[in-house]
């Protein structure tokens, strides 16, 4: 099978062909929106981070920033900074630029303020935006497809449905030799000897266990029961009880097939298969890492009804909840019955063609709306 | 007539509801290869869950054919099986004391 993208240098495959308008740091982010809002066709990053955190912390956002320009999906990048943030825009740009797109910055307290830098940040992307509309799709093998699967705001027909089917769809894409990458560690809690079985290598196995026990002492640490936090209040009235019985649900959603690899937040998987991502559960901080990673599509797995995309990257929202389905037509692109002869791996198929289908050009609800502007990147540390 | 529960593996002592239940209802299931007439004790909402056997205070609750919590009360076959009647076993920083 096959889908339409936009061939990019280092032979990657773009699904969408947006200029990519990235704040360095929290205290750019008003500037970066108002120049997003002067051109069709760009997006912008906003996020919390970039400075008086700990250096952890900021080779995460550089880490994080620099992959993010990366993901396929952008035709070039325009960086907006302060000034005067711990992590230097410079060196992003030029992580950035080494993915062979053109790269610029404005930085405000050298532009001469918000108006100035509005002003320059414009023009520039306006100059790539023109450049970038002139790129053409071409077909390509779905092996090309690098797919990211989520699943939020839970409720016991996303274990049961919505993500066995994301799961079926995954293993489609890996045994036609394409790319899956899963996380949300939180959610591997209760279900880590599962995965386990399925790692590639010792050392892989060693890798998940390590995540998983970090995430578990991050938690432990603050000297209470998570449940409440996971699963969250929702899940519990969805009819999930712990963390253990979610996490056994959501595992599903990364399908069968052997985990080839375990990266770091912010990282970017080498090579094709099916990679863990160290992540949060939390929708803006999953997000951002999984098109960090250079997911061209999220298939997104909800009961409830979560209702975010991201800027980059399309987002389509699955669910095997009938009443979510009918109650939230803004919001929810599939609605995947249990029962009826459909078996999860028609399920499977069925949301793959979706994925093909959105990878070609077909948008999403969350981009119609536009709904997902605040993604975030996560922090293991203090703000100081 | 539709579906009213899924047990999901074999090994499993709860069930998960595909519609809501009323207390009183009675549910013919076959539970391990045995037919069982199950009686529910209580209303169980839609995606929320039943047991299917007597369970002891401090036992695990199974679910998938995995361990998803451990009882805090006697649950007898029908009850609901939620917050109320079964702990997690991790992520407990309230039993391990916190920061070290």
């Amino acid at each position: 099978m096959s889908f339409l993208g936009y061939p990019r240098p280092e032979g990657l495959v773009g699904v969408r062909n947006h200029i990519g308008v990235i704040s360095t740091v929290g205290c750019a982010n008003d500037v970066t929106l108002w120049i997003t809002e002067q051109v069709k066709g760009c997006a912008s990053f906003l996020h919390g981070q970039g400075c008086t955190q700990t250096q952890p912390d900021l080779d995460q956002v550089t880490r994080t920033l620099i992959s993010l320009g990366w993901n396929p999906n952008l035709a070039g990048v325009l960086l907006v900074s302060l000034g005067c943030e711990s992590v230097s825009v410079d060196k992003i740009a030029e992580g950035i630029a080494a993915s062979g797109k053109p790269v610029d910055k404005v930085v405000i307290q050298e532009s001469g303020g918000a108006t100035a830098a509005v002003d320059q940040g414009t023009r520039i992307v306006k100059a790539m935006t023109l450049e970038a509309s002139r790129m053409k799709r071409e077909e390509f093998p779905d092996s090309e497809l690098v797919l990211g699967v989520k699943c939020g705001a839970s409720d016991t027909t996303s274990g049961l449905v919505s993500n066995p089917a994301t799961g079926a769809a995954c293993d489609l894409l890996i045994d036609s030799g394409g790319t899956c990458i899963f996380g949300e560690t939180t959610e591997f809690i209760g279900a880590e000897h599962v995965l386990t079985k399925r790692a590639a290598t010792p050392e892989v196995a060693r890798k998940i266990m390590e995540i998983v026990s970090r995430m578990e002492q991050r938690v432990t640490a603050m000297g209470v029961d998570m449940r409440g936090g996971q699963p969250t209040v929702g899940n519990i009235t969805g009819g999930l009880s712990t963390i253990e019985e979610k996490s056994l649900g959501a595992i599903a959603k990364g399908g069968t097939r052997p985990i080839k690899a375990v990266y770091e937040y912010g990282e970017r998987p080498q090579g094709k298969g099916l990679f863990i991502v160290d992540t949060p559960g939390r929708e803006p901080e999953f997000l951002t890492a999984v098109a960090a990673a250079g997911a061209q599509v999220i298939i997104f797995s909800t009961g409830l009804g979560a209702p975010q995309g991201f800027p980059f990257v399309p987002v389509i929202k699955v669910t095997g909840n009938p009443n979510t389905y009918n109650r939230l037509p803004d919001h929810l692109d599939m609605f995947i019955e249990l029962g009826n002869g459909n078996g999860i791996a028609k399920m499977g198929q069925a949301l793959y063609q979706e994925a093909l289908a959105v990878a070609s050009g077909k948008q999403t609800k969350a981009e119609i709306s536009g709904y997902g502007n605040f993604p975030n990147i996560f922090t293991i540390g203090p703000v100081i | 007539m539709k579906q009213k529960v899924v047990i999901l593996n074999h090994k499993d002592n709860v069930a998960t509801t595909l519609t809501s239940l009323k207390a009183g209802d009675s549910l013919k299931l076959e539970v391990n290869g045995h037919k069982k007439v199950i009686k529910l004790g209580a209303d169980v909402p839609f995606g929320h869950k039943l047991s299917l056997a007597r369970i002891e205070p401090n036992s695990p609750v199974v679910k998938y054919g995995e361990v998803i919590g451990i009882s805090t009360a006697l649950i007898e076959p029908g009850d609901y099986v939620h917050v109320h009647n079964i702990a997690s076993a991790r992520g407990r920083g309230d039993l391990e004391g916190g920061e070290k």
